[in-house]
């Protein structure tokens, strides 16, 4: 553990050095049109934002996002290839240019966004940090967990975020700390912790894998702010816009009611809003460099953000995880888009 | 005068002979023995029948989702529904053959080597030396001869633990058996020093820091746009680190030949190479099989480390599909599926090396 974390630290270091030098060289965009794809970092695994399926297919919101860049691009949203990068990789290869874009469950941080030559395009998800409890200990809230033991997966930000929370409200607690999710469920499970804590979204699959999941609840706390996106190198401003825009559009989508069912249909719609986010009239795609109908394939490829949440980690999936702060700002929620005009 | 007719021999105490009598020798003799066999026998009794309830009698076989485990037992669905993902990591569906090909040609490449009739042995396994890489370059990456090209990125499962074994081994042996000679090499002190440094150094280092350098550190001392394959990278890693490895092991061979046997063959008048070819090292080798088999058991346990750097080989693909929102919480059967087909590569790789040892026997073991 010690050399790993020596060894990502020398790592950290070289990157940030090495991050002047190779950001300015190189267009993405052209290079990316030139190529013909889109390649994308992922997680090697993480429920709901990006995991392989039974045939061997990415899925999950991650994936998704960069299907929706590869549509804006190439009208085509298979045209991505996937990088499964582990946490302590993702940034090198971005920053090595072995990835055009890293969307892996990466949260948007003043560090992370000023100091390693990377531009976070925008927020696919707000995350953060809770906790899931025995439904035994009678619990309703983060505030009662005084003196109790924590089950944390390794992994800094976490371990961090409960010293805080815990410092701050004067309470105590005993952190056991594992290396991987499915050790952290066990031990919960076998009663070794009261409390299980990690990003709420991963909460929810966690859940799942306790054989009782009706025994568990997941406390409406929220510790920390979590916002993941998409991250692409700095540099390129032309290929930053593609990326952000992409996901705007399936925001504005969503708000206007496009849906990759009724898309097609909505062609023939008078509202001049809609018209303009199928680049029908007014706004040129020439504007961001790519084909008037951009945000029309995003739509009807991916679907809009919405359909999207749904379908990897909300109602439609094995996760059921509610809009909360993901819903449209108009629905109460924090995701909104600069308009399409 | 009657003939003396022995009367037939006695039938031994029934207690000392059969079924009961090996009972009797071995798990009963005296009282402590008696009193361990017990406790065991109970420790299988706690422990054998829930095991066997829940892998076969309880499980679910049959199925493709994971409404059809229900009965509390072990989801073999799980494994059979992502069986696949698990051989073939991403490769494509219609490429599917050509990794079986792979494999059918690899066992068809090695079978002649093991037959005792077969003449031409140190050809073909100088042959297999450099086709094997090739062979696995043209059906896996393609590109030639009208296959389709399948990026690295893509390989993974069974096939990818298979080819990152297979390459290290076959690649670790000819330079580790140069850098054990270099290292004994006296009378060439640079080359001596140059080996010495080499091994020490590789040997020092974890294979997890050989990795992660490989996949983290290079990319950014490159140019930028020379991209260089990351799978290539792991590859060059893992053989750097295993010809180390594998040279110490042929170095303790080759200090177990007594002095005589170099002072016979530099008598003969035979050249260095000739004396290291046809005197030293089928004797040095020989001895130390069970060392380097060793090394490539230990080589095929270590290409897991790989998921560090995201190549996703056996194990990592279970862990992947251990979080496909559709199979979350059948980790335990993933994890024994795996343990299993180590289990299957590492027993036959050891029953292997000990046919091996028996065939080349020539009097030489104590």
């Amino acid at each position: 553990m010690k050399v790993k974390m020596k060894i990502a630290a020398i790592a950290a270091v070289a990157a940030c050095s090495m991050a002047a030098g190779t950001a300015q060289a190189g267009k993405t965009f052209d290079s990316v049109k030139s190529k013909g794809f889109v390649q994308c970092g992922v997680s090697t695994g993480l429920p709901g934002f990006s995991v392989a399926d039974d045939k061997g297919q990415w899925k999950g919101i991650d994936v998704d996002v960069c299907r929706a860049v590869a549509a804006a691009m190439f009208g085509d949203a298979s045209k991505v290839k996937f990088s499964p990068l582990n946490a302590k990789e993702r940034f090198t290869a971005l920053q090595s240019g072995e990835i055009d874009v890293l969307s892996r469950n990466t949260t948007w941080t003043y560090s992370r966004d000023t100091s390693l030559g990377l531009n976070f395009a925008g927020v696919t998800y707000y995350d953060g940090q809770g906790f899931m409890v025995s439904k035994k200990l009678k619990i309703n809230t983060a505030k009662k967990l005084s003196g109790a033991a924590i089950c944390i997966q390794a992994g800094t930000t976490t371990e961090l975020n409960v010293a805080d929370y815990f410092r701050s409200n004067k309470m105590t607690y005993k952190a056991i700390t594992y290396d991987t999710s499915d050790e952290t469920v066990k031990a919960f499970e076998a009663g070794r912790c009261d409390v299980l804590t990690s990003d709420a979204s991963q909460l929810y699959a966690l859940r799942i894998k306790l054989s009782a999941p009706d025994n568990a609840i997941v406390l409406p706390e929220i510790i920390s702010k979590e916002p993941l996106g998409p991250v692409v190198r700095q540099g390129d401003d032309e290929w930053f816009n593609v990326v952000r825009w992409a996901l705007f559009a399936q925001i504005n989508a969503e708000e206007a009611g496009l849906t990759s069912g009724n898309v097609d249909g909505m062609k023939t719609n008078k509202d001049p809003n809609i018209r303009r986010i199928l680049g029908l009239e007014g706004v040129k795609g020439e504007m961001i460099g790519l084909k008037d109908d951009w945000a029309y394939q995003i739509i009807k490829q991916v679907g809009n953000y919405g359909e999207m949440f749904d379908r990897n980690v909300g109602k439609g999936s094995a996760l059921g995880i509610a809009r909360g702060q993901n819903a449209l700002w108009s629905a109460g929620g924090l995701q909104y888009a600069p308009p399409i005009r | 005068m009657a003939d003396f007719t022995p009367s037939p021999d006695l039938a031994p105490p029934s207690l000392t002979v059969g079924p009961l009598g090996w009972v009797r020798t071995n798990l009963f003799p005296d009282p402590f023995n008696s009193v361990l066999t017990l406790i065991a026998l109970y420790l299988v009794y706690l422990t054998l029948p829930p095991a066997i309830d829940w892998a076969l009698l309880k499980a679910d076989w049959s199925g493709t989702s994971r409404e059809a485990c229900v009965s509390g037992g072990a989801c073999w669905v799980f494994v059979h529904a992502r069986m696949n993902t698990f051989l073939y990591g991403f490769f494509p569906e219609s490429g599917y053959w050509r990794v079986n090909l792979l494999y059918f040609v690899t066992i068809a490449l090695l079978i002649p080597l093991f037959v005792k009739q077969f003449k031409y042995k140190v050809i073909l396994a100088a042959i297999n030396l450099v086709a094997f890489p090739l062979l696995v370059w043209i059906l896996m990456s393609g590109g030639v001869f009208g296959l389709s090209h399948v990026e690295t990125s893509n390989w993974g499962g069974l096939s990818l633990t298979l080819i990152l074994a297979a390459i290290g081994c076959v690649a670790a042996l000819p330079f580790g058996v140069l850098l054990a000679l270099g290292r004994q090499a006296t009378n060439m002190p640079a080359v001596k020093t140059m080996c010495v440094v080499f091994i020490e150094f590789w040997r020092g280092v974890p294979l997890i820091t050989v990795l992660f350098m490989s996949s983290v550190m290079l990319p950014l001392f490159l140019p930028e746009g020379t991209s260089f394959d990351k799978l290539l990278r792991a590859m060059i890693g893992i053989t750097l680190f295993q010809s180390a490895y594998m040279a110490e092991v042929i170095r303790g061979g080759l200090q177990a030949i007594p002095k005589g046997q170099y002072e016979a063959a530099d008598a003969m008048g035979l050249t260095y190479w000739k004396k290291t070819g046809l005197v030293i090292l089928p004797q040095a080798l020989k001895i130390v099989i069970p060392g380097i088999v060793n090394t490539f058991i230990a080589l095929f346990k270590d290409t897991t480390l790989v998921i560090i750097i995201g190549l996703l080989e056996v194990l990592g693909m279970v862990q992947t599909a251990l979080n496909d929102p559709n199979w979350l919480g059948y980790s335990t059967e993933g994890y024994v599926f795996t343990a299993a087909v180590f289990w299957v590569f590492c027993f036959s790789m050891s029953r292997f090396s000990q046919r091996l040892e028996a065939r080349l026997h020539t009097g030489h073991k104590r």
